[in-house]
């Protein structure tokens, strides 16, 4: 089940997505963090940020909508705070960062470059819920719907750090496999996608949206056929490994982003629902291997049979 | 905290489109404290998604959880069966404090001499966490008010489970059909003016945002403490998702973490 990403090497593919495990901490009763190939963290920014107006949340059919808009304490909390717990743990730790602008990128991974335990980094430059403002990136957008601002991001934080550097990139876009290329060319050692589909809810009697920031993140199984497809496409033309995302509930979820070209995966709105679910999936892959006879997990990925079109 | 399979013992009507549900979850029996909650799935298809929070009612080797059919899974719930198998995770949140606990001449009340008292009060289906909080109450032999407050004579809750562990119950309803006539918060200033104030109050109160509120207004012109049971929508549970934000004086609070129960003068309402 070891596959290696960037410089780390994990014992299973099997992640936990930015915001959706917290600092691990919050798991300890509920999971063996042990038994996690990779736990990312809450994205982290350079000053505190307080976060979206309530509501927050909302569910919707097969999924839900988020925009909590990175609320977190700073790096300085960061690591006063959360690094002891994590550095104990024994599972590679994956740190998920945003900034305002390169620099608040470029000065985040320059201090936690020099930490030791951390393992890599997974840049967030696709939460939908949150607008850059000194981004010189075309119509106000994300970072991760523009190849020269990714570019740009992805190189700065490569010139400052040896460590494993993951891009999440935006589903909220007209070709995700330019902007994965363009992560590549800048230095990134993997991808992760997708993030979350921007997306709305309304409440028709009292015709408010449904979240307090208007529009938010739509996560959870119902963006798991799109999240596949892009898996696909981008894995199908990069170099690097490619990390699948989105709304994966279970292995047979799981494998079937492994069968479509990725090298790892992340579980994430899965943890609110079920939080032992990621020892479940590690399992449910180590038997799917056994009953199929396969011996290293490398062998499935991207191992799609496309011959002859579709299954009967 | 525990992820816990517990089946259905029993799940009940107890009027209108008010449900009780008993569940075999001895490890979340053993260690709830009230105004704690559990996070249950309602259903293994994928709608309803997220899980829900109840709070937990009554705990008696077994735990109770109270409530109101008002939407998809609540309904999917007062369907289930006995003998039906439910995940339900828990005891999560940080439940009311009981303030008398382990040094009583050292609480606030002992400089004055004052007798420690708890008043309770409830508005419609915000009972569910509170006969809980009474029967402990009474268990620490605390002389303990119970106000109960709903809209109309049907709908007051448990107020017998209230008359076996406090000292005195009275309820009131919005049409006058049962008890006084008018919100809770209108029996509290009518009780306050009556019962003498050689007591240490510690308010416990649960309900509709706007009656808790107003509690709380009442509570710190009085100088009582006042401990609030917040509903928020929420998704973990566990302080992992951020979706059910309270604002306090000290910052965002998480309703399921660093909550339910605030204390009122905390709260940015």
């Amino acid at each position: 089940m070891n596959i290696k990403i960037g410089k780390i090497k994990l014992k299973n593919p099997v992640m936990v997505a930015s915001g959706t495990f917290g600092y691990a901490q919050e798991f300890e009763k509920l999971v063996n963090l042990k038994d996690i190939g990779a736990i990312i963290t809450k994205t982290i920014t350079l000053n505190p940020k307080v976060g979206n107006p309530m509501p927050r949340i909302c569910e919707t059919s097969g999924g839900m909508l988020n925009a909590i808009g990175l609320q977190n304490e700073g790096i300085d909390n960061f690591i006063k705070e959360k690094m002891p717990y994590l550095s104990k743990i024994g599972t590679p730790i994956i740190v998920s960062i945003s900034g305002n602008n390169i620099d608040e990128f470029f000065i985040l991974a320059r201090r936690l470059d020099k930490i030791k335990s951390i393992s890599g980094l997974e840049l967030n430059i696709s939460c939908p819920n949150i607008r850059g403002e000194g981004w010189s990136v075309k119509g106000g957008g994300l970072v991760a719907q523009d190849s020269k601002a990714t570019y740009e991001v992805v190189k700065a934080v490569r010139k400052i750090t040896d460590k494993t550097i993951i891009t999440k990139l935006s589903p909220n876009v007209t070709d995700i496999v330019e902007i994965a290329k363009a992560s590549e060319n800048a230095g990134s050692d993997a991808v992760s996608l997708v993030n979350t589909f921007l997306g709305m809810a309304i409440d028709i009697n009292t015709r408010k949206p449904r979240l307090g920031n208007i529009t938010g993140g739509l996560s959870g199984p119902c963006i798991k056929p799109i999240a596949l497809r892009m898996v696909y496409e981008v894995s199908k033309n990069i170099n690097i490994p490619v990390i699948g995302v989105g709304g994966i509930m279970n292995a047979y979820d799981a494998i079937e982003f492994m069968l479509a070209g990725a090298m790892a995966i992340q579980v994430g709105t899965a943890n609110f629902i079920e939080p032992g679910v990621c020892g479940k999936i590690v399992k449910g892959i180590e038997d799917y291997l056994k009953k199929h006879k396969i011996e290293k997990i490398e062998d499935i990925v991207g191992n799609l049979d496309i011959k002859g079109k579709g299954a009967e | 905290m525990k992820d816990i399979r517990a089946k259905i013992l029993s799940n009940k009507k107890i009027r209108h489109t008010y449900y009780k549900m008993v569940l075999d979850a001895p490890y979340i029996a053993r260690t709830a404290k009230p105004g704690q909650f559990v996070q249950i799935k309602c259903s293994d298809s994928l709608e309803p998604f997220l899980r829900r929070p109840f709070s937990i009612h009554r705990v008696n080797g077994n735990i109770e959880i109270l409530y109101e059919t008002v939407g998809k899974s609540t309904e999917i719930l007062s369907r289930k069966k006995e003998g039906d198998f439910l995940y339900i995770l828990g005891p999560l949140g940080n439940g009311f404090s009981l303030t008398y606990d382990s040094h009583p001449s050292e609480t606030r009340g002992s400089k004055l001499n004052l007798e420690p008292r708890a008043i309770i009060i409830a508005g419609g289906v915000g009972v569910a966490p509170l006969v809980y909080l009474a029967e402990e109450l009474a268990k620490k032999h605390i002389k303990t008010i119970v106000l109960i407050g709903a809209k109309t004579k049907d709908l007051i809750l448990c107020e017998k489970d209230f008359k076996k562990t406090a000292h005195e119950v009275y309820v009131s309803t919005d049409d006058g059909t049962y008890g006084s006539q008018g919100f809770v918060s209108k029996l509290f200033h009518k009780i306050l003016k009556t019962v003498e104030s050689r007591f240490d109050t510690v308010v416990y109160v649960c309900g509709p945002q706007g009656m808790l509120r107003c509690i709380a207004e009442i509570c710190q012109e009085r100088n009582f403490e006042c401990q609030v049971s917040l509903e928020e929508k929420m998704a973990c549970g566990i302080g992992v998702c951020l979706g059910c934000v309270v604002k306090t004086k000290t910052g965002n609070k998480l309703a399921c973490k660093d909550g339910p129960v605030f204390d009122s003068s905390e709260l940015l309402w």
